[in-house]
């Protein structure tokens, strides 16, 4: 067995392959045109140990469609650039909940990735949404500890908009996931 | 349905932690708190299919639009499997770098060095049923950044790779043989492990070399593989 090619930072400089369109899974043209489903807005703003902008992060998501599935009718990737505040912003469909091990169930979440300079493997986290029946229930979430569960869930804020806000470091440290 | 095969966890010296003194930036951005273990659920073991109508595959990065981009023409080339040797079939690969000069095409990089504008720095390939890619750029150059006194990245193309599982999902760095920075380089010696980091260094390979046109280079990338039973969680 030759074990994993190790990780780098995607350093300062990865705009290269920024395509600001992959921010919308819904855009004109793109493999989602024409999918139904709940539209939403996921935002939310990265900050560092100081509470300062993360202004040059890569951050991606990975869901599953309206459905529950997984790349069967929804193509559920997305890019987005981190702006001079930290913030970042996704359109995208609602996920629907997904099978869990064993037989649970998973509610409805979007996986969160973060790469960035000073990071050197990226960060791995998820965005669920709050007032969900099925968050009580959900098999990650109920791995988190109670006390930092919220930085898991995104909070609604106006009309299809869902907030998370990131924090790499400190108090208020968002749960990081190893799976 | 049965549940998806977990990912293996790695040898935390073959993979470099996030806390690394010696790299400045990652003082203020690593998590302080342990990551939390969860189980491999379909979210982490489904990936996104990348369809080149979507993702126009760009594997040529020497030159735009027919005009050459100044410096030494070369060829990477490699294979990308799994920790157990298995080919990853269609995966995507992105990968980005300077020009010849140590410029980036990105209007943050103020390095005192000429852009070129026959180099945008980019290109993006889907690897064949063997799981080999190949591309054509420009032997990036050294560039200086703030970390230490005098301190220079070795030239190195960054790399975004695409599995058949979302936590195979990784970015790395190639580096080239021979580079009098690597020693000095704190984000390559983040990896403990010396056989782990000098993986991260490109082979000189007279195949890949074409005669009369350019040198070859051959980097070879491992993602995470599966462990045999759903029961080693945890
Ligand atoms: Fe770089």
């Amino acid at each position: 067995m030759t074990p994993a090619t190790a990780s780098q930072t995607a350093g300062p400089y990865w705009h290269m392959i920024d395509f600001p369109e992959w921010a919308d899974l819904l855009r004109p043209g793109g493999p989602n045109e024409g999918v139904e489903g709940e539209r939403i807005t996921l935002a939310g703003r990265i900050t560092d140990g100081d509470g300062a902008a993360v202004a040059d992060g890569l951050v991606e998501i990975w869901q599953a469609g309206p459905d529950g599935a997984y790349e069967a009718g929804f193509h559920g990737f997305g890019r987005c650039a981190t702006d001079a505040e930290g913030g970042f912003r996704f359109t995208t469909l609602k996920p629907g909940a997904t099978p869990g091990p064993g037989n649970s169930t998973q509610a409805p979440h979007i996986l969160v990735t973060v790469f960035a300079r000073g990071l050197m493997k990226h960060v791995v986290t998820r965005a669920y949404f709050a007032g969900e029946a099925l968050n009580a229930a959900d098999p990650v979430l109920n791995l988190v500890d109670p006390a930092r569960r919220g930085t898991l869930v995104a909070q609604p804020e106006g009309a299809g908009v869902w907030r998370l806000d990131i924090r790499l470091q400190g108090e208020g440290e968002t749960v990081f996931l190893d799976a | 349905m049965p549940d998806p095969l977990p990912y293996r966890r790695p040898d935390p010296a073959t993979q470099p932690p996030y806390d690394a003194p010696a790299y400045g930036s990652t003082h203020k951005r690593h998590p302080q708190q342990a990551l939390l273990r969860i189980p491999t659920t379909l979210t982490e073991a489904s990936a996104p299919r990348f369809d080149p109508a979507h993702y126009a595959p760009q594997a040529d990065m020497s030159q735009v639009a027919g005009r050459a981009a100044m410096g030494e023409r070369i060829i990477v080339a490699g294979r990308v499997t799994d920790e157990d040797g298995r080919p990853l079939r269609g995966a995507m690969v992105e990968v980005w770098q300077a020009n010849a000069s140590g410029r980036y095409h990105h209007p943050r990089d103020q390095h005192d060095a000429p852009l070129d504008p026959n180099f945008e720095g980019r290109a993006r390939i889907f690897t064949d049923v063997e799981g080999r890619y190949s591309f054509v750029s420009i032997k990036p150059g050294a560039y200086p950044w703030r970390n230490h006194a005098n301190a220079w990245r070795p030239i190195h193309i960054h790399f975004g790779l695409h599995g058949t599982g979302f936590a195979q999902r990784m970015i790395t760095q190639m580096y080239f043989p021979g580079d009098p920075l690597l020693p000095l380089d704190p984000i390559f010696n983040t990896t403990a492990d010396e056989a782990a980091r000098n993986r991260l260094v490109s082979t000189f390979d007279l195949d890949i070399t074409k005669p009369e046109w350019a040198l070859g280079y051959r980097f070879d990338i491992v993602l995470r593989g599966q462990m045999a039973t759903p029961f080693e969680n945890a």
